[in-house]
């Protein structure tokens, strides 16, 4: 049997291929404002924007929400979709 | 025959960057050809498109591997892909960047200074636009550095494309790359 | 006037001018900008042909089958897997003799999935019944659409065009196209005869049942049209050709013979030809331009019905024969390459008393691209004593 072509491919390419290179724009979270709703998380086309791991809450109490900018190209869904507007698209450099 | 190869990534205009040389070349009464090179067709995504112009029909419809020219729309890229690959002794590089030459390449440039050059058309883009699409203030770059076609000429190709606002203002980021 | 224009965009408007009254298709990359700039011409007022969406290739195929039926012009679009779905009804439109034309933007063929190009769809469905036609650039693709409304019409014989996807559909480039009075001169209205289409006042029945009585009779027939076809398609090309003085042949150093059917482009007395189809042709031409061998190339630009003919007498010149196909009959050879041997019975003993060694190359499977040094290698590969398929690229 020639089967020197693998396939079968297994998961995780989404990890290996950072695509954090590809924005003009990063998103801001503004801590403060952060009322920890969730929706950031859920119309994020990347599924990256989470609670903090360290679990630091502001001082309304809420764990507050970041995004991971390996992956984060930089689209403002979030940002456009925050009910508490605590998150800002800026110029990235 | 001028062969020029564009990198940069989905959304930026790199496939209408190419087909806009051809067609400012074809006003100019060359014979032009533009073709993208898709790989996975999502905006972000690193991809080429390509350009011949001759004064004699081309027939020729290989993927560009020795370009002349080397436009390079995001300076991102160049840790990501060897835009480089195929270089000739005479070719002409530029590239969309905030930086100097000598912050991007540390390690000493491939092609002759001379032959390179960067400009800031993300932050153009930004301010005449509004917009970070930047391949029409590539153009007018390029057509000042290149030598090879008139701003008048893309504008008039710009014309084929596009209508109203973004027409005029797509003309002064030629205009403004053109005169810079 | 010479414009410069991307290849669906040509394809579009040369449809415009032909003013079908019914386009059906089912979007696919790369036919896309084909059928999207059709929607637009209708949407913008400048067509007004009826644009009717499908929810999938088959129904695109079976709308325009069916409007077809009712003897009007129709038109529509496809490639790769959206062509392999309207298979059954590809078999027929042609069964049922209707003069339908169908673009098919080549495309490989799935799995593993590719968007690129190869002809793996159109070699897949030759046994169709459809005339094929391959153009090598956007000039001729649009010139081939004209040609191919009047020989469909003329024999009531379905035909499809290929354009290889990406590299014609997606390439900007001159092209010309024709005036609205030079295509109404030349492609009168369609009027069906009476009786033969579908009308609510003269009721008739078409794809009815056929007993072996009859379904033998009616299949031959049907192969002995397109068989008995080249005469007509050529006179036609060569009409449309000089209905259009504007285009004039571009003088080149080396010999050319275009019999509408096929073209060739090289030395006078090549030692090597290579075969092949579509838009491969113009870098293949380039490299001939290049070359300081005694090299030439054959286009097909008509696979169905294939010149044997018009093929033997200029194969018969060379030592060598390297077929180019992009697509493989898997587990045999290229498709076009089995079919040029097939020829090989009526090919005369040529240079030092012996036939050409015809040899099947398969290049740019999934759009692999083709450049000067592919045909570099299958010249080296063609003079050796092995005559096995090679992939080359």
């Amino acid at each position: 049997m020639l089967m020197k072509y693998k396939l079968a491919v297994k998961p995780g390419t989404t990890r290996k291929n950072k695509t954090g290179g590809w924005r003009t724009y990063v998103p801001k979270f503004l801590h403060e404002k952060c009322i920890a709703c969730n929706m950031c998380n859920l119309v994020c086309p990347e599924n990256i924007c989470y609670p903090n791991k360290k679990k630091k809450k502001n001082k309304s109490g809420k764990i507050y929400y970041q995004s991971d900018l390996k992956y984060c190209k930089g689209c403002g869904i979030c940002a456009e979709n925050c009910p508490a507007k605590a998150i800002i698209m800026q110029l990235d450099k | 025959m001028i062969e020029i190869r564009i990198h940069g990534r989905g959304g930026q205009g790199v496939v209408t960057a190419a087909e806009l040389i051809a067609m400012a070349a074809f006003y100019e009464g060359f014979e032009a050809q533009a073709f993208p090179n898709f790989g996975v067709e999502r905006r972000g995504a690193p991809i080429e498109a390509y350009a011949r112009i001759s004064d004699k029909p081309i027939k020729l419809r290989s993927q560009i591997y020795e370009p002349d020219i080397i436009v390079v729309q995001d300076d991102s890229l160049l840790s990501v892909v060897d835009v480089f690959k195929g270089i000739k002794k005479d070719t002409k590089v530029i590239i969309n960047s905030d930086k100097k030459l000598e912050d991007i390449f540390k390690t000493g440039c491939p092609v002759p200074t001379k032959n390179i050059a960067t400009i800031s058309a993300t932050k153009i883009a930004l301010e005449i636009l509004g917009k970070p699409i930047i391949n029409t203030v590539m153009l007018g770059f390029f057509a000042k550095f290149s030598g090879l076609i008139k701003a008048e000429s893309i504008n008039k190709a710009l014309k084929d494309k596009f209508k109203g606002e973004i027409l005029k203002k797509n003309i002064r980021a030629v205009e403004y790359a053109y005169e810079i | 006037m010479k414009q410069i224009l991307e290849g669906s965009n040509a394809i579009a408007n040369i449809i415009r001018l032909i003013k079908p009254a019914v386009v059906s298709a089912y979007p696919i990359t790369p036919q896309t900008h084909i059928v999207e700039d059709l929607a637009k011409l209708k949407a913008d007022g400048k067509a007004d042909y009826e644009y009717v969406r499908a929810e999938s290739e088959f129904a695109a195929a079976s709308i325009v089958l069916g409007s077809s039926a009712t003897g009007v012009r129709t038109y529509t679009a496809t490639s790769s897997q959206g062509l392999l779905l309207m298979v059954e009804v590809l078999f027929n439109i042609a069964g049922m003799r209707l003069p339908i034309v169908l673009t098919c933007a080549n495309r490989g063929v799935s799995a593993p999935i590719t968007i690129w190009n190869d002809h793996q769809d159109a070699m897949t469905v030759r046994d169709a019944g459809w005339i094929m036609l391959f153009a090598e650039n956007s000039q001729e693709a649009v010139d081939l659409h004209v040609v191919a409304y009047k020989i469909a019409e003329k024999l009531q014989v379905p035909v499809m065009v290929n354009v290889d996807g990406f590299v014609l559909t997606h390439t900007y480039e001159p092209v010309i196209l024709p005036t609205q009075a030079q295509v109404n001169k030349f492609l009168p209205k369609y009027k069906p005869k009476k009786g033969t289409y579908l009308d609510v006042k003269d009721p008739i029945t078409l794809g009815n049942f056929a007993t072996p009585e009859h379904y033998m009779g009616i299949r031959q027939e049907l192969h002995d049209e397109i068989a008995g076809s080249q005469e007509l398609i050529k006179k036609e090309m060569e009409k449309w050709e000089q209905s259009r003085k504007s285009i004039k042949s571009i003088k080149s150093k080396v010999d050319v013979v275009d019999t509408g059917l096929v073209e060739y482009y090289g030395a006078k007395n090549p030692e090597v030809i290579f075969v092949g189809m579509g838009s491969m042709i113009g870098t293949v031409k380039d490299f001939v331009d290049n070359s300081k061998g005694r090299v030439g190339v054959l286009k097909i630009r008509s696979f169905r019905p294939l010149p044997a003919e018009d093929i033997i007498k200029i194969i018969n010149k060379a030592k060598y024969i390297a077929v180019l196909d992009k697509s493989i009959s898997l587990g045999e050879e290229g498709v076009l390459a089995t079919e040029i041997k097939a020829l090989g019975n009526n090919i005369k003993k040529g240079l030092r008393n012996s036939k050409p060694k015809i040899q099947s190359f398969v290049v740019g499977l999934g759009g692999r691209d083709i450049t000067g040094k592919t045909f570099e290698r299958i010249i080296e590969l063609v003079k050796k004593r092995d005559s096995k398929v090679k992939f080359v690229g």
